[in-house]
């Protein structure tokens, strides 16, 4: 199992002074760019510490907001392409869906890759909710947009013998020869997110990368659609390196110092929610079927414990957090077990997206909560043996025959955790 | 949830695209355009007209239960499609009424041909801008909760409030899809096409601009400078009704309209 530590590079000073929205509308009077570069470089020493500790790294980006900093991703990967030795550099998410050139994307990446000298792993999403007000792209149309400018990506990452011209529904170029060339042959991997089972399949016919978050204890109906698309398209089953989760993680060998930190690494989830409410579920972003159930008030159950107990994970406690696989927390025996655990109910699950600071956690706590994770747990799960991929897929392709799918919730490829905020 | 409700509104197909149209009453041709709240609200102003005039309303694509042909995202697709379904439907004399989206769609289509226009009413129309570039002419509606809309859009605020719970499941629905049509013409340029403003000297026929006075989603000021566009066009208040006049005031509303056309 591959772990990539991953933080939102918040500017928490904000955190406890807003009118009702941390996001897109907090005005930037409340930043103090001085404590803004101090936060930074410190976030980049602690990645620093994770290549020191074998643990790779993610990042991601967000706009107008004090829970991430990181506005524009390619900043950071510049950074850390220096300053890194080992780490696969994952982004995820390069929202393609708020941005107008693909073309610029695929020269950002294609340097990224080749500074890192090929670490570069590349997680593209729509896009959240909320921030298609600040790039005023329109959500309507969204992931047609999404999937041209992939598939553009794609081709520019992967031609080099020939300029090519792309006149298509959203995007026109006409002479595309991207300098520097990819690194990674014929490009760096690709991963999405998703949180419906119609798009785990595509993702699966694709190939992808897939990772949840929040999903917790109902992760499994995910991947399995992911293994059917997949086994059908390539005629074997994926491995567990195709999946991935984003957990939360806080170690401590003592038990309270656990909990504490768990506690304070939940901070993201209760802030990820505090968004002006209009922005929350722009038009076009959920299907016209799904707005008009929540018109109606019905709002879908969000996460599931393993005993099968709806949790809303905005204000859930750490026990409850645990229980449902969104926080793995406790001593280093007790989060190598939630892991384990988890990784055997979702048939095996190859890539953990720890969440390992977020919001208060301190720089010595965060420091300290990295070093033993990946000192005394993460050894473990390396020696960890996966379920069977193949004996997983074959469960799962007799499962859909005796149980076909009911149509699930529409969300689309990209959603995160932020198609649920838009519920709310 | 499905659309699945009986229908007054017969289908008519337009280049393959099936979309509802209503037709009421009889007499001189009055095409109507409903705003971007979607037809169910315009429906007392529709009787109204048809008091005087045969009526054609159709709902939009996108809209109601009216599909959306593939690659339509634009105001300016809307009229070439309408401009297709008036040849279609050869109809001839019209006096066209859009309210809102819609009377932006009537300004887009006459800008490029209104040889099947003998008239033009414009309510509460947005369209083109107006300001300099960092005014903004349309309140952002996008920005704001149902609530703060209505209560800026309307001159009664119950008048358009909706409880979606007793609503029946094609209304809640239609809801959702004016939302999302709404979004896919309108979200960016905001409410306006940039090209709009210098095409319409070529607009020649009468043309009468209605106002509902307690509009605060768009300003008076806004509407007079949009009329002042159009030679010769006359503007007059449609008091007590905000954003959605025929909503609020339907019977001063085609009082006002009928009397244009006669």
């Amino acid at each position: 199992m591959k772990v990539y530590q991953f933080t939102e590079q918040p500017y928490y000073p904000a955190w406890n002074d807003h009118s009702g929205s941390l996001r897109v509308n907090l005005l930037n009077r409340k930043c103090d760019p001085r404590i803004a570069a101090d936060l930074f470089h410190r976030y980049y020493d602690e990645w620093q510490l994770s290549d020191e500790l074998d643990l790779d790294i993610m990042l991601n980006e967000h706009h107008q907001t004090a829970t991430c900093m990181s506005s524009t991703v390619v900043v950071g990967l510049s950074v850390l392409s220096r300053i890194t030795r080992k780490a696969r550099l994952l982004v995820l998410g390069y929202p393609i869906g708020h941005r107008q050139d693909p073309l610029r994307v695929a020269e950002e990446l294609s340097t990224i890759d080749v500074i890192s000298r090929g670490r570069l792993d590349m997680g593209f999403i729509k896009g959240v909710p909320y921030e298609f007000p600040a790039s005023n792209q329109n959500p309507v149309g969204v992931m047609d947009r999404f999937w041209e400018a992939l598939d553009f990506i794609i081709k520019a990452m992967t031609t080099h013998d020939e300029m090519f011209n792309w006149e298509g529904e959203y995007f026109n170029y006409r002479q595309v020869n991207v300098w520097p060339r990819v690194w990674q042959e014929p490009h760096p991997p690709i991963w999405t997110t998703t949180g419906s089972t119609t798009q785990a399949r595509i993702l699966g016919e694709r190939g992808y990368v897939m990772a949840t978050l929040g999903s917790g204890y109902n992760t499994r109906p995910l991947y399995d659609s992911y293994r059917r698309g997949h086994l059908a398209k390539w005629g074997k089953a994926p491995g567990p390196d195709r999946f991935a989760y984003l957990g939360l993680v806080a170690v401590a060998h003592d038990k309270d110092e656990a909990r504490k930190r768990g506690d304070l690494v939940a901070g993201y989830l209760r802030s990820s929610s505090i968004v002006h409410v209009p922005f929350r579920n722009p038009p076009g972003f959920l299907a016209v079927e799904d707005n008009a159930r929540l018109l109606r008030g019905q709002t879908p159950p969000r996460s599931y414990t393993k005993d099968r107990r709806v949790i809303d994970m905005r204000s859930a406690g750490v026990d409850e957090l645990i229980a449902a696989g969104i926080l793995f927390c406790g001593t280093p025996d007790e989060v190598y077990d939630q892991i384990v655990d988890f990784c055997d109910y979702c048939g095996g699950m190859g890539n953990l997206l720890m969440m390992g600071h977020a919001g208060f956690l301190t720089h010595e706590q965060t420091v300290d909560n990295l070093t033993l994770f990946a000192r005394e747990v993460y050894p473990r799960l390396k020696a960890w043996k996966q379920p069977d991929a193949a004996e997983v897929a074959a469960q799962a392709v007799a499962a859909a025959q005796k149980a076909p799918a009911s149509p699930g919730a529409s969300a689309r490829a990209g959603d995160l955790v932020d198609a649920t905020i838009a519920a709310r | 949830m499905s659309l699945t409700a009986e229908s007054e509104a017969p289908a008519l197909a337009v280049n393959g695209t099936r979309i509802d149209m209503i037709e009421r009453g009889s007499g001189p041709p009055l095409l109507f355009l409903h705003a971007e709240n979607g037809i169910e609200p315009a429906l007392a102003a529709i009787d109204e007209l048809a008091k005087g005039a045969r009526v054609i309303a159709p709902t939009h694509p996108g809209f109601g239960r009216s599909e959306l042909p593939r690659g339509m995202r634009s105001v300016d697709d809307l009229s070439y499609f309408y401009l297709d379904m008036l040849d279609q439907l050869d109809l001839r004399d019209l006096t066209v009424v859009g309210v809102s989206l819609g009377a932006w769609i009537a300004a887009e289509i006459a800008v490029k041909s209104a040889a099947r226009f003998a008239r033009l009413v414009m309510a509460n129309a947005v369209g083109i801008k107006v300001g300099d570039r960092e005014t903004r002419d349309i309140a952002d509606i996008f920005a704001l909760t149902e609530k703060e809309f209505i209560e800026i859009a309307y001159c009664d605020p119950a008048r358009g409030t909706r409880d979606y719970k007793s609503l029946p499941d094609a209304e809640v629905l239609a809801a959702a899809r004016a939302r999302e049509a709404t979004a896919r013409f309108a979200w960016n340029p905001f409410f306006h096409n940039p090209r709009l403003k210098s095409r319409l000297h070529r607009i020649r026929i009468p043309t009468l601009f209605l106002w509902g006075t307690h509009d605060r989603m768009l300003s008076e000021a806004y509407g007079r400078a949009y009329c002042a566009l159009i030679a010769g066009a006359r503007f007059e208040l449609i008091d007590r009704a905000g954003h959605f006049p025929d909503h609020e005031q339907p019977k001063a509303f085609a009082a006002k309209v009928l009397a244009f056309a006669e």
